[in-house]
Parts: C-alpha cells; structure tokens; sequence
C-alpha cells in the first residue's frame, strides 16, 4: 500500500519544491539598471525542504490518515427534536421573537465598538439576504452583486452632495436606482447560463468600480466622496450641535449628549432594514413569483412549456435582489461619512457570496449566521494579519467537507393542500 | 371560428445545418379531435413537437393556432395561448410539492402584482384560493390527492406521468400536446391513460395531439392518425386507412 503512494508521494514533494522554490526561494534584485537573482537564505531553504518533507509524508500514509479522519465524528446532525419543534409554524414564530429581542436588548448591554462591529454583520446580512435571491432562490451564480451596492451607495452620496438630499429620500432614491441598474443589466445577460453568467456578472462589477474610479468629474474618483450626511430621526439630528433649522436628538429628550446614541442608532435602523429585507422576502417566498424562481431553477424548459416567461421571471431576481443592495449601499454610505471605490472591489463580492455559500444557499437563518462568522472571524482573526484569507479559505475547504450544503441548509415553507 | 381547424399545420421545414430532419410535414387537429403523431424512432416525431411548442424555431411553413400564425413565437407565448406541452421524459419540478407544481403551472393566471402579494390584497388572497381549488380539483380528477404534500421527486412514475398532464391541464389548455404518454407504463397503466384521454376530450372540450409508440392506444382513440418516416409525411388518414396503408406497413408497422 505504501509502495503504490510512494510514487504520487514523490512527485507532490518535487512539485512543491519546485514551486516553494521559486516563489520564495529566490528573488529578483535591482543592480545599478540590471536586475540579479539572489537566493533566499538558509532558513528559507530548510522551510521548504521542511514543507516538501511534510506534503511527502502526508502523501505517502495518505490511506491511514484517511481512515483516522473517518473516525473522527462528524459535525452533530440537527436533532430530531428541534427539526420536529422547528417544523411548528409557532415555534419558528417564538424562535424569530427571541432573536429580535436579543437583538434590541443586546446594544444597550455591550460597548460602543461591538455595537458598530454589530451593525457592519448587519449590512452584511442584508446583502447575503439579497444575493440569497439571486443565487440560492432563482439559481442565477451573480459574480458581481457588489457592483448594485456601489450603486446605492453612490447614489445617496452624490445626491446628497449635489443636491443636498437627506438620507431617507436617498434610501428610496438609492434602491430605485440599483433596481434599475440591475434590471437594464439583467436584460442582456440573462440570456446566458451558469459560468457564462457569472464571468458576465463579474465583468460588470468590475465596470461599475473602474467606471467610479475614473469618472472623475462626477464622482471625485479614487479620492472618493466625503461628508456624506449621517441618518436622522424624524429631522433630529445625532451630533452634538445642530446644524441650522434643526433640531438635536439630546435636546429633543432633554438628554445629555452622548455619541454613543448615534452609533446605537445606526445598529437599530440596519436592524429595521434587516427586518424589513426578511419581512419582504419571505413573502415573495410564499407567492407566485417566489414559486416561479423555485420551478426556474430546477426546469427551464419545463417553465418555459407551461406559460412561464424565464427571462421575466429571472430579471425579476436580478432587479430585487439588485434594490437591496442599493439600500444597504446608502446605509454603508451614510454610516461611515465617506465612500471611495475602493470599497466595492470584488472581494466583497466574493464576501457576499461566501456568506450565501456558507448559511445554505437559499437559507436566511443560515445567511444571518455566515454573515456574523464572516465579519466576526477577521475581527477575531486580527493578529493573523494578512493570513485572514487563508482562514477563509480554511473555513471554505471545512465546510465542504463537513456540511456541503451550508450550515443550515434550507427549508422551504411548502404549500400545505389542506382536507 | 368555427370551420377553421384549431392546428393548422403546413410544409413544415426543420433543418439542422446539413440535415433535414423535418421535412415537409402537414397535419391538422380539428377541435374535439385525438390526432396522433406515429412512425419510426427518429422519424422526427419530437422535432415536429418541438417545432409546434416553440422550442425550435421552423425553418419553414406555417403553423396556424385558431386561424393565427404562430410559427416562430416563443415557447411561453405558445403555452399562454392554449398549447401545452409534455415531454418525453417526465420533466416535473422534482424538489417542490405536488400541489406546488400544479400552483407553478398557473403562474400566468394569477396575480403577479408584487405589492398586491406583499399587502396580501383581497384580490391576491383570491387568486390564490382559486388556484389552490383548481390544483385540488385536478388532483382528485386524477388520483393524486393522497400524495397531495409530498416532493414530486417521491411519486412513482406512474403518478409522475399523470401528475405532469395535471399540470399541463391545469393551465386550462385547448390542445394538449402528449410525447409519449404511455412510455414506460404497465399495461393497466396504459389501458387508464387511454381512458383518461378520452375523458379529458370528452369533458374538458379540449383536442389532443398526442406522439405514441403503443398502437392499441393509437389505433383505440384516435380519430385521425399521420406517420412520418425520416422526416417526411408517409401517410395520414383515420387509424384503419393507416393501418391498411401498404407503406406504414413496410415502414413501421411490420406485417403481422
């Protein structure tokens, strides 16, 4: 058994010295106008010369380690218990009040930067809700969702800096016009399938980036804007003074100033917004068009044969998952005060889409939990440093092997014929 | 309209770079009538449907549907004007309840205002009963009221067939367009599908074209009957004019 490994043994070692080697082994150094090799040092010969070692071994007692790691036991299933309480329309009811109570309860218990760490999850949720759409309902793999959230959030900001557009005009203003990018770029798009699709998506999003980064006149390019107005309570300002014609939420409540309201505000209303998202998309869920994207994903032809428009239905996706992120692009915009394109590259796309990936595609309970793992594990992860993708990557590769189908896989409320 | 036929179809062309795989073909389905579709395997059978249901795009001859040209229009527009389809290999949504799948298959009936959904108008929650009562006649038209909640993935294929005429039924078609019904169905199966068919035409008022291998069931409820061989139309009468026609026998049905 040993001798039938020991070939691909060898040859991974050699791969991995080969390539260690020349990626870290040695480097290209500046000599006058030419350019020099020079060798790494030893320490970096006996790093690889120790990796190469390890990925040998690994190969070579592969089938043991294989048969160690059956041993280990897999991650607990749901129990019975809880999937057959959870299938109660009531219990899912009481579950959901627990959370929102926790997550009204929670701010006043905690300090100022878990409450902004807090509200960051929660733009997240409401974008993996939003793209949970697209992906895991209609089934259409979109590379470039964060391009629609480039949208809404440059929206808010250049109205507000032309125009001088409060922020819940601009939360309007800014779902109207993602929705309305998402439907003008869905139209073409949508006729195409699977990989093509996302390599067009992702195209996209990368156009929209570059387009705010070099459309300088409008958009202040890569200098991005600032000053973008914070939110208000029904025109009470959050700041210590008021601007002119308004009036301050601590003088309002005859309250002493304390900046910490502000930043519990914000976490409040991303959690109405959040609220709001699942409001609206369990709903769609439950009627005609939610069913039509369930059928779109499992039989085009079959859709198609019984009266169903597909490009319709999947425009229609494309364009509310696309309003989503149009809100939580003001709400981005309008909580850190200043946006530059650089915030809406494509790995926040990949983000997205990881948070998607990981809570089961088409699951909300699942998004909202892969969405505090993936904005928390950085946090955590800090003194890794620039090792934190690695981790993702961990995280991914684990996933896969342990729960494929997300953390919790989704359940759809069936439509029940009653006797 | 009475007088002209509901299917009108003539010199229909389906070519697929060099092969003509339809060629010339002409048949018509007058309102009330089983029409059936026969011949060879590969004769064309299937690209004639698809040609009909707007899967392929004829590269010529007209299909005329009540009089209108129809030819070249997208499948979902064919559907939404009263021609409906099955397929050849069951092609239901597996992963959804069976009432979904009936539900699904109204999708044009219903209401799609998104606000009207979101508020759950009256109008909405209307619609949605109605299409809830008409997914539950149809079950119980045809038996599958007990496996009314399960995934259409579980039935067992017999109910899988009858499950996917349900659906096509409920989308309130005036032609039914059958691939192979009876194709891997037991004997008594078979016998029920016939039966079936003739009640549907019968109560429903709908006509029926139907592509089928299994002569009992052709020859017992058609009212006309046309084969192609390799594409092109062989012959075309009332099942015992075929029956007798010296070339099908060659062809297909072989001397017995």
């Amino acid at each position: 058994m040993m001798l039938r490994n020991l070939k691909p043994a060898l040859i991974s070692a050699v791969v991995v010295v080969i390539l260690s080697g020349l990626l870290m082994g040695i480097r290209l150094q500046q000599q006058g106008t030419g350019l020099v090799l020079i060798g790494g040092g030893m320490d970096v010969a006996v790093k690889i010369g120790a990796a190469a070692l390890f990925i040998f071994l690994f190969n070579l007692f592969r089938d043991h380690l294989t048969a160690l790691w059956n041993r280990v036991p897999a991650l607990p299933r749901t129990p019975a218990a809880i999937s057959i309480l959870a299938a109660r329309p009531a219990a899912h009811r009481l579950m959901w009040c627990f959370i929102i109570a926790a997550a009204v309860i929670w701010p006043f218990l905690t300090n100022r930067s878990n409450i902004d760490l807090a509200t960051l999850v929660l733009i997240y949720v409401m974008l993996g809700l939003g793209l949970n759409i697209v992906v895991g309902l209609a089934g259409l793999l979109d590379l470039g969702y964060v391009g629609f959230y480039a949208v809404g959030a440059y929206t808010y900001a250049l109205l507000s800096m032309y125009f001088g557009i409060g922020f819940w005009t601009g939360l309007v203003a800014a779902g109207a016009m993602a929705a309305l990018f998402g439907f003008l770029l869905g139209f073409p798009v949508l006729r195409l399938r699977g990989d093509y699709l996302a390599i067009v998506t992702l195209g996209f999003g990368e156009i929209i980036r570059i387009l705010l980064n070099n459309f300088t006149s409008l958009t202040n390019g890569p200098n991005g804007i600032g000053n973008i107005p914070k939110p208000d309570l029904f025109g009470l300002e959050f700041s210590r003074r008021a601007s002119e014609g308004a009036q301050t939420f601590h003088e309002f409540f005859g309250i002493d100033f304390n900046s910490v309201h502000r930043v519990m505000f914000l976490y409040f209303l991303a959690l109405v917004l959040v609220l709001f998202t699942l409001f609206v998309i369990n709903r769609l869920l439950r009627m005609p068009v939610g069913r039509a994207w369930e059928a779109l994903r499992e039989d085009e032809v079959a859709c198609r044969s019984l009266g169903i428009n597909p490009t319709a239905v999947k425009l229609n996706a494309f364009t509310i998952g696309a309003t989503f992120a149009g809100f939580a692009g003001c709400f981005f915009a309008a909580r850190q005060g200043f946006i530059s394109p650089e915030s809406f590259t494509f790995i926040e796309s990949a983000i997205i889409l990881a948070i998607v990936v990981l809570g089961g595609m088409g699951s909300q309970l699942g998004v909202i939990l892969a969405a505090i793992i993936m904005t928390l594990l950085p946090e955590i992860a800090r003194q890794f440093d620039e090792y934190r993708m690695l981790l993702f990557g961990l995280l991914m590769v684990l996933m896969m092997i342990w729960r494929p189908q997300g953390l919790l896989p989704m359940k759809r409320p069936h439509l029940e014929l009653k006797s | 309209m009475s007088g002209a036929p509901l299917l009108e179809v003539s010199g229909l062309c389906m070519r697929f770079g060099g092969l003509l795989a339809v060629n010339e073909v002409a048949l018509r389905v007058e309102e009330g009538q089983i029409v059936s579709l026969i011949g060879p395997n590969g004769a064309g059978k299937t690209t004639v449907f698809n040609c009909l249901t707007g899967f392929y795009k004829p590269s010529a001859g007209s299909i005329r549907f009540r009089g209108e040209e129809v030819s070249g229009l997208p499948g979902f527009k064919l559907a939404r004007k009263g021609m409906v389809r099955t397929f050849q290999h069951v092609r239901l949504f597996k992963q959804m309840s069976v009432v979904e799948n009936l539900l699904v298959a109204q999708h044009q009936h219903l209401n799609t205002n998104m606000l009207a959904g979101l508020f759950k108008t009256l109008s909405y929650r209307r619609a949605e009963r109605e299409a809830m009562d008409r997914a539950a006649w149809w079950l119980e038209r045809l038996g599958l009221t007990d496996v009314a909640n399960r995934t259409a993935g579980t039935l067992a294929y017999g109910q899988q067939r009858r499950l996917e005429i349900a659906r096509c039924m409920v989308t309130r078609p005036t032609l039914l367009m059958l691939d192979e019904p009876a194709a891997g169905l037991n004997p008594k199966e078979t016998a029920d599908l016939q039966e079936l068919i003739a009640e549907l035409r019968d109560e429903q008022g709908l006509s029926i074209l139907l592509i089928e291998h299994d002569m009992k069931l052709v020859m017992g409820i058609s009212d006309h009957v046309v084969v192609i061989n390799q594409g092109c139309p062989l012959a075309d009468g009332t099942p015992e004019e075929v029956r007798r026609h010296p070339d099908v026998i060659k062809a297909y049905l072989g001397e017995t």
